[in-house]
């Protein structure tokens, strides 16, 4: 096996304001090969965003903002890099995709020098060289007409487009590592699915990695190698995106899946239906014990609501779970895969 | 967009109409009147002031007073000083170039420090620096400008010699450094509160914009963290500044009132002080319609900018 481009280990992330501090990650660990796609799902605030900023350095500086453990791509530890070595990381190396198409580009420059200011900065190139790889990367991510729209405004394209140069100033470098927030969340369902094509079919030609954010299980199950879910800055259950799917033990894990109206069109099978009652705890509130705990259906007061539990293997395949009560048969015996 | 300044335009000649309506009544209502200072003269008798009174029409009706005021205003005919008998556009021409020396200086000061210190400020928030800037702005906003006119000109002319203490240049001398002696105190005066509403300003908008998107945006595409400062941070915060810049045009005239008083500067302030000392009416009137082209053109130069400046109001 290839060695990963990504490796994250033990990822902790506090934020500092007004003299508390909140921890909203504790302790992420996976790692990404090259063309592997593993996506990061969870509910609204339980941490994705900032783990991906984490990873590009994009959280504020240091009084504010405090990120331990490990970060490495190819060998190298970001977390240790100064601000100048690390934007030279960013864009070749690892790239970004927003999750707000609207306002991640700057209004007052026109959405080709935006593309050639990412490729400008990192590689000696003629301005005309430069001007014909926007072109390209214009018309590779389905814009059309793209000699004449790299001339326009952001604010004369709609969402869709917006988000398309976006993607195409992620990729205008070819990065090891692309990791794409939420890139399709603004998008109607056909621009979506265009979008989600592209992306596959650029990460077969290039090998690239992708950590792929989204609480949509229906993209989970068309993008994804890999599946990992988070709940309060922590993953709750991780492994190959069929064994995830098909036999998710963590009780939160299940009740994302029964969320998902869409999920019966991507052939696999969910999990008992109904949404999950209440809210993501507030960073600076976590319950004492299991996080998701208060909101569990099968949680068992003296046990869930004390102990902590372990990301633990619970088959051969890599699938990880943190529940107590993974083994039990009371936890399991409602997603039985049908022979 | 041609449409729009068009619009504006319309707008600028309604106001400015009005302004010449407010101070026209105003000052004929004005116990005393355009009449007053003949009144003053020893000897004078009644039937005299009638006579002069009907001389200068002061004797019809107020609205046809006005129209025919207006009238002359529009082509260019805006009456004489009573004090030389000079036209007004000409004593107003006269003194604005003094005006617009000290002020075009004071203004580059400004914009330029006043920026540095705003952006400055906001990159490096609650530093030392950024503390240091907040309250000298506090301390520079809260110490009236005459104060620190007459505290300069005693440490830098009477005490230590080192400037001239007022006027704008020397009788006989005028040449290129003897005016340059000149501007430093006034216009370093005049600077000091602009620099400061600047700063604060610039520190507001440039914070304002660090928070967005776009900038992370930025930050991801790997740019070095000046091309980040210049091209994606200040280029945006400086938009508001523009219309900023558009509503000091007017203050020329007011704005400089109290440092061309100190430090005896031959400009509009001066010249408005004096006219209003001398009811000197058609001054006072040619100086109040001149502030309101100019706020109207500020406003439209600063339209026309930030149109230029921003596509999303440009294309909008
Ligand atoms: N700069 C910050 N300072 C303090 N807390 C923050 C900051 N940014 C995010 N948080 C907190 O971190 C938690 C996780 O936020 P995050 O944006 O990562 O959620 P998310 O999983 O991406 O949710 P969504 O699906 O809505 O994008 C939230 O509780 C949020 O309030
Ligand atoms: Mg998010």
């Amino acid at each position: 096996m290839t060695d990963p481009v990504l490796s994250v280990r033990d990822l902790r992330v506090r934020f500092r304001s007004g003299g508390r501090e909140t921890q909203v990650v504790h302790g992420v660990d996976f790692d990404i090969r090259g063309g592997e796609t593993l996506a990061l799902v969870g509910e609204s605030g339980s941490g994705k965003s900032v783990t991906s900023f984490a990873l590009m350095r994009l959280l504020p500086e240091a009084p504010r903002c405090r990120i331990s453990g490990s970060v490495r791509i190819g060998g190298v530890e970001l977390l240790e890099l100064s601000e100048r070595r690390m934007a030279a990381i960013r864009g070749p190396r690892i790239a970004m995709i927003f999750q707000e198409p609207l306002t991640s580009l700057n209004p007052v420059h026109r959405v080709g020098d935006q593309i050639a200011e990412a490729i400008r900065f990192h590689r000696r190139m003629s301005r005309s060289a430069i001007r014909a790889r926007v072109i390209e990367l214009l018309s590779m991510v389905g814009i059309p007409d793209p000699a004449r729209r790299m001339h326009a405004y952001p604010g004369e394209m709609s969402g869709g487009m917006r988000q398309r140069v976006v993607i195409a100033m992620a990729l205008a470098l070819e990065p090891d590592l692309l990791i794409a927030d939420e890139p399709t969340t603004a998008l109607d369902v056909t621009v979506q699915a265009q979008i989600l094509e592209l992306l596959k079919d650029i990460q077969r030609r290039t090998n690239m990695a992708m950590l792929f954010i989204t609480h949509d299980f229906g993209v989970v199950a068309e993008i994804a190698d890999r599946v990992m879910v988070m709940y309060a800055g922590r993953i709750v259950e991780g492994g190959e995106l069929a064994e995830v799917l098909s036999s998710p033990r963590m009780p939160y894990t299940r009740g994302l899946l029964g969320s998902v109206p869409r999920f019966e069109d991507a052939g696999l099978r969910s999990g008992p239906l109904g949404t999950i009652e209440g809210f993501v705890p507030s960073p600076d509130a976590l319950p004492q014990g299991c996080a998701f705990h208060p909101r569990c259906p099968h949680a068992r007061p003296g046990l869930c609501d004390v102990d902590l539990p372990d990301l633990t293997a619970v088959d051969g395949t890599g699938h990880r779970v943190r529940c107590l009560r993974a083994s039990e048969p009371l936890a399991t015996e409602n997603t039985e895969v049908p022979a | 967009m041609i449409r729009f300044l068009l619009h504006r335009t319309l707008q600028g000649i309604v106001l400015i109409l009005i302004v010449s309506m407010i101070g026209f009544a105003v000052i004929n209502l004005a116990p005393g009147g355009p009449l007053s200072q003949y009144a003053l003269t020893p000897g004078i008798s009644q039937a005299d002031l009638e006579r002069i009174a009907h001389q200068m029409g002061l004797d019809r009706p107020l609205p046809i007073q006005y129209l025919d005021w207006l009238s002359k205003l529009i082509v260019g005919d805006w009456g004489s000083s009573y004090r030389d008998q000079s036209p007004v556009l000409s004593v107003i021409w006269r003194h604005m170039w003094a005006t617009l020396l000290l002020m075009g200086c004071a203004t580059v000061i400004s914009v330029v420090l006043g920026t540095l210190i705003g952006v400055l400020g906001a990159l490096r928030r609650y530093s030392l620096f950024d503390y240091v800037a907040t309250v000298g702005a506090m301390i520079a906003l809260s110490i009236p400008t005459f104060w620190f006119g007459l505290i300069a000109i005693f440490f830098f002319s009477l005490e230590l010699g080192w400037l001239p203490a007022g006027n704008m240049y020397t009788v006989g001398d005028q040449s290129l450094g003897d005016y340059a002696i000149h501007l430093i105190m006034p216009s370093a005066v005049l600077a000091l509160v602009n620099v400061a509403i600047w700063s604060r300003y610039m520190r507001a908008s440039t914070l304002d914009v660090m928070d967005q998107d776009y900038v992370r945006t930025a930050r991801a595409k790997g740019l070095p963290r000046w091309r980040i400062i210049s091209a994606h941070i200040v280029r945006n915060a400086l938009i508001p500044m523009i219309t900023l810049a558009g509503l000091q045009l007017p203050t020329i005239i007011g704005g400089a009132l109290v440092t061309e008083t100190v430090f005896t500067w031959p400009g509009l302030g001066r010249l408005f002080i004096d006219s209003l000392g001398y009811n000197d009416y058609p001054v006072i009137m040619g100086l109040l319609m001149f502030s309101a082209i100019l706020t109207v053109v500020g406003n439209f130069l600063a339209d026309v900018g930030v149109a230029l400046a921003d596509p999303r109001i440009r294309l909008g």
